[in-house]
């Protein structure tokens, strides 16, 4: 484990992070794990799929797996200074493109950078989900939990936090 | 148009009542917050028409950044300006920020429990399932052609297989993309 940045340098990572964040926060997890895990060994593989899964567990926006990566970096601190870093620089650009709501609301440009930024995205989301499966899964059946909860959510409605939980249980039973 | 601010009636949204719903829309969603918000701006209060709320959507999604604060941010400044923005952003962040520190704080102290490592060992599976799903289901709603397949296979390759940082991937992956994309509506 590598010495914890300061705040500011946290505060940096993320803002950096908030203007790459194309299509959200879910398409940063390869990134925030190479820099996190790989480069900067801040914290271990096993921590950063456990705080990723953390804030999945928990109400409100996904960007809050900064908040919870920050506070592992630096405490209390560093949760406030990842959730800024994350939030501001993209919430200044916002706002400046919100004042001009009018001008922008029918720009032909805009659909054309969604239409171009869409499979980027996507792509982006299944390295999340294929960098998530690296990391947590050891063995067979860790695998095949990952493998069901795909498939279950995908193909029915059944609500995520279930699946969360029961394999949770599953773990807490010693069987994952 | 359909929106009854061009006959002169923009909808009446105090500062408070800006605040509140989006304290609501904060605590209402799992591993998404959007279809909350649509649901309260829309169909519960009626501040905003189904387009205008595809509009802020689309431009919370086509800027970087959290979409969900995207959004707060360009409602709140619609009514009003940057306090709004502030307000609609505080109220959205609040209570989920509350409760995420309060976990991450309980994680730190009994994360190292073996219960709860082994609680958290079947989670993590799951979670990565989620991700996983996420990905396959907007991966089925994108457009059928080479062109869309090549840049998603092209963005994963480069940032689940190859590890390159995302500045790269970005920098080369996204304006052929968009490229493609303004080539397709000539």
């Amino acid at each position: 484990m590598n010495a914890a940045p300061t705040s500011a340098e946290i505060a940096f990572y993320f803002a950096t992070l908030s203007l790459m964040a194309i299509g959200g926060v879910n398409s940063l997890i390869p990134e925030m794990h190479r820099q996190f895990v790989e480069v900067h060994a801040w914290m271990s593989e096993r921590e950063f799929v456990e705080l990723v899964a953390l804030s999945q567990a928990a109400p409100g926006p996904n960007m809050l797996v900064a908040t919870l990566l920050g506070g592992k970096l630096g405490g209390l601190a560093g949760a406030l200074m990842a959730t800024a870093g994350m939030c501001l620089p993209s919430s200044l650009l916002a706002y400046g493109f919100a004042r001009f709501w009018q001008r922008f609301r029918h720009a032909r440009w805009q659909s054309i950078v969604r239409d171009g930024l869409a499979p980027v995205t996507v792509g982006l989301i299944l390295a999340s989900g294929y960098v998530l499966t690296h990391a947590a899964d050891h063995g067979w059946v860790a695998y095949g939990v990952t493998v069901a909860t795909t498939a279950l959510v995908v193909a029915t409605r059944v609500h995520p936090l279930w699946l969360l939980g029961v394999a949770g249980l599953l773990g807490l039973a010693g069987i994952v | 148009m359909d929106r009854p601010s061009d006959f002169g009636c923009t909808p009446v949204v105090t500062r408070r009542a800006l605040f509140f719903a989006f304290l609501e829309i904060g605590l209402s969603g799992f591993g998404g917050v959007l279809p909350w918000a649509r649901r309260m701006l829309v169909e519960r209060r009626g501040w905003l028409t189904e387009k205008e709320f595809t509009e802020a959507l689309s431009l919370g999604q086509v800027l970087p950044g959290p979409n969900i604060v995207n959004v707060s941010i360009a409602v709140g400044t619609r009514f009003h300006g940057a306090v709004g923005a502030a307000l609609a952003f505080s109220g959205l962040i609040l209570m989920p920020l509350v409760i995420i520190l309060v976990l991450g704080a309980l994680y730190a102290h009994y994360g190292h429990f073996d219960a709860v490592r082994r609680f958290f060992a079947g989670v993590a599976a799951a979670a990565a399932g989620l991700v996983l799903a996420m990905g396959i289901e907007l991966a089925i709603a994108l457009p059928r052609s080479w062109a869309v397949v090549t840049i998603m296979t092209l963005a994963f390759f480069g940032a689940a297989v190859l590890r390159l940082p995302m500045v790269a991937v970005l920098a080369v992956v996204a304006p052929i993309s968009v490229g493609i994309a303004w080539w397709a509506r000539r």
